[in-house]
């Protein structure tokens, strides 16, 4: 049963489906282990942004306050996408990659761990 | 066994009813702590109306509890002439 | 003839089941028409008893009592300027997170009971939830009178009915009431009497209180310890009803369980503002958290639950995870205010040396190794003039609407997020821990719809997307609420009237 209610019929409308951000999905970044930021952060974006614009706009814009951030190698940076590993593609769209609305991107800096 | 306590404002009318329960259940720890006043009992604890009066002097309503009482915890029993907490089946 | 004096037992029955009346000629289902939806079996609502037995007469004497004891203090308070005998201005701003999250909870609860009570068929269970309701709009009113006087020399309190609707955090206990209150009478009542009032509310009325106390804070204490005393009955109360229950039918025993869950988790989830209050807020330092919640929940509650066994009920599963985690929430969520201050009403600091010390001495497991660090190098950052706002907005968690700060304490990882999800008609949603998820679960249909600030934010609903239109939204006004305790108003108020440079 969905719902314990007075009618049988009663249905919450999804208040955050995709189509109520405009065109953009939910992203929700964590940089893994990190707890200078408190929690996963929310961002919208466009389904069709390559993922090499996620890592030049997006992340250093929520992420760049960490004192340990110019230090990240990108190369070595382990992500994963839904809590899976995932390689990503610079080049390419990040729905076309695998991404979904309200998806969780994860990203680890082996190395890089210190605890503030 | 488990304890019971209850916890009452601390002002010159609650200073009574404590040293009416310290009398009636020797055993009880008091915590005298900021601003309020902490009594724990293992298993229950009684306060009774006569004893109340004796201490202050004139008569107590044990309804009137409410009027100083902060908080407790146990399963409540309440007459005219007592009041009591207590964790068990009754 | 000249009657004789009640004694309190029959008073109470007279006063009590005497008032209710047979339905003759109305149908009895459509005067209680909320009374069966939520399986809840009722077969004798005579055994539904007060065992403080108050009746309305008693009620109103002891409660008008109490008021005037009540207002002469605040009256005293306000004519000796008792804002300036508080411990530090920093102490006020857990006033006006007390006035802007717990205040407008206790008017829903007002509200919450004159519904409930309503629809409950018997007399006695009618006028106990009456009076609760009474009790609830007399705590709303009594604490808005406290800060009323609060309010004339400290931002941040002025806009809280305004804010409730509308700022991040105070959703989180918004959604609380507005969850318990649409579900029904019997659920409602365990809700908020039982596992809200019974199992926490000492948390938040009694070692803050004493804690305010401690601080200077009169107005505050009496306030608090006022409000405290009509709990103590909310408690009783919530015993009862749970007793009542279960005593009813032994098909209400899973029913009351899975209440007894969902509520113990929802109310416990909130608390963490409490925690962070006791061990960040009060510069005069009483008792920490985890000392309290071993008092007030692992003692207290345990004796509780052991009592509940023979009613075949049982302490909730999620106890092992509470107990991990209480090492842990106070400094993670006074982490999210400070590192959110710029969209907190309230002022928020890093805590002097002494204080750190204290701390790391109550919480010797993990302060120095998780939480310390952060904190000093906060603190160097602000010395350089970069004090650290967060960019950005969190993910919040679908039933809670807590920030996902909760980290995998159960697995010895304080650093990790914990992630849960489910997906119902196609959607993700995620939750901060199995309990919220659990929760979603069972009725999807109630969560979907949750009102999540940050996605009204990207949803264009909050003023606008840029800080300074969603502060505007808030009625925050930049750099007067929010932001850092240093260099605020509040700040520089308190310096000029303690003749302090």
């Amino acid at each position: 049963m969905p719902v314990k209610a007075i009618r049988p019929d009663y249905h919450g409308e999804h208040r955050d489906a995709r189509a109520n951000f405009g065109g953009a999905i939910l992203v929700y970044i964590d940089w893994d282990f990190h707890r200078w930021f408190c929690t996963p952060k929310t961002f919208p974006l466009p389904p069709d942004m390559p993922f090499g614009a996620l890592i030049e706009a997006v992340i250093p814009e929520g992420f760049g306050q960490h004192p340990q951030f110019s230090e990240i190698d990108w190369g070595s940076v382990e992500w994963t996408l839904d809590h899976e590993p995932f390689t990503p593609d610079m080049g390419r769209g990040i729905e076309e990659q695998g991404f979904g609305h309200k998806c969780i991107l994860r990203f680890s800096t082996p190395g890089l761990t210190e605890n503030i | 066994m488990a304890r019971v306590q209850i916890a009452f404002q601390d002002n010159d009318e609650s200073r009574y009813i404590v040293s009416a329960i310290e009398e009636d259940n020797p055993d009880s720890t008091i915590h005298y702590e900021p601003a309020l006043i902490r009594i724990e009992n293992e298993g229950s604890l009684q306060i009774n109306k006569a004893t109340v009066e004796a201490h202050m002097g004139r008569e107590w309503d044990v309804q009137s509890i409410h009027v100083n009482l902060v908080t407790l915890t146990g399963n409540i029993d309440e007459d005219d002439d007592y009041f009591k907490l207590a964790w068990g089946g009754q | 003839m000249q009657a004789k004096k009640l004694n309190v037992k029959d008073k109470y029955r007279l006063l009590t089941r005497d008032l209710d009346w047979e339905f003759s000629y109305e149908d009895r289902k459509e005067a209680f028409p909320y009374e069966e939806f939520e399986g809840i079996k009722i077969t004798d609502w005579d055994k539904w008893e007060d065992p403080f037995r108050l009746t309305m007469d008693a009620y109103w004497k002891y409660q008008a009592e109490k008021e005037k004891k009540l207002y002469a203090i605040y009256d005293a308070f306000a004519q000796n300027n008792g804002h300036l005998n508080v411990s530090d201005a920093r102490y006020v701003n857990a006033l006006k997170v007390f006035l802007t999250a717990v205040s407008p909870a206790e008017f829903a609860s007002s509200n919450g009971f004159a519904w409930a009570g309503r629809h409950y068929g018997g007399a006695g269970a009618r006028v106990a939830a009456q009076m609760q309701s009474i009790d609830e709009l007399r705590h709303y009113q009594t604490q808005i009178h406290a800060m009323s006087h609060y309010n004339k020399y400290f931002d941040g309190f002025e806009e809280f009915p305004h804010m409730h609707d509308r700022v991040w955090y105070m959703s989180v206990v918004k959604s609380f009431f507005d969850d318990c209150r649409s579900s029904g009478p019997f659920e409602y009542i365990v809700a908020v009497s039982f596992a809200f009032e019974y199992v926490l509310t000492n948390l938040l009325f009694v070692p803050f209180m004493s804690g305010a106390a401690y601080n200077g804070d009169m107005a505050t204490v009496t306030f608090g310890f006022s409000a405290q005393s009509d709990e103590a009955r909310h408690m009783t109360l919530g015993l009862e009803i749970i007793k009542f229950l279960l005593e009813q039918h032994e098909d209400n025993v899973p029913i009351v369980q899975e209440w007894i869950d969902k509520w113990l988790w929802r109310g416990y989830r909130i608390l963490a503002v409490v925690a962070m209050m006791m061990d960040y807020m009060l510069p005069q330092k009483f008792m920490s958290w985890k000392e309290a919640w071993e008092l007030y929940f692992e003692d207290a509650g345990g004796a509780l639950f052991k009592d509940l066994e023979r009613y075949g009920i049982k302490m909730p599963d999620f106890t092992e995870t509470i107990k991990n985690e209480k090492d842990h929430i106070s400094h993670q969520a006074w982490w999210v205010f400070y590192s959110h201050g710029h969209a907190a009403a309230f002022h928020t600091w890093t805590p002097t040396a002494e204080e750190l010390d204290w701390l790391s001495e109550k919480y010797p497991d993990t302060f120095d190794q998780y939480y310390r660090p952060r904190l000093e190098a906060a603190a160097e950052l602000e010395a350089k003039g970069e004090r650290f706002y967060t960019a950005g907005l969190p993910q919040l968690c679908q039933t809670c609407q807590i920030p996902m700060f909760f980290t995998n304490v159960d697995e010895g990882k304080p650093t990790e997020i914990v992630y849960r999800e489910s997906t119902y008609n196609d959607e993700r949603f995620h939750f901060c821990s199995n309990e919220c998820k659990h929760i979603f679960d069972r009725e999807p249909e109630k969560y979907v719809h949750a009102w999540l600030p940050v996605h009204q934010i990207f949803q264009g609903n909050c003023g606008g997307g840029g800080l300074d239109e969603v502060m505007e939204y808030y009625r925050m006004g930049l750099g007067e609420m929010n932001l850092d305790y240093k260099g605020s108003p509040d700040e520089k108020r308190w310096k000029k009237w303690k003749g302090v440079a």
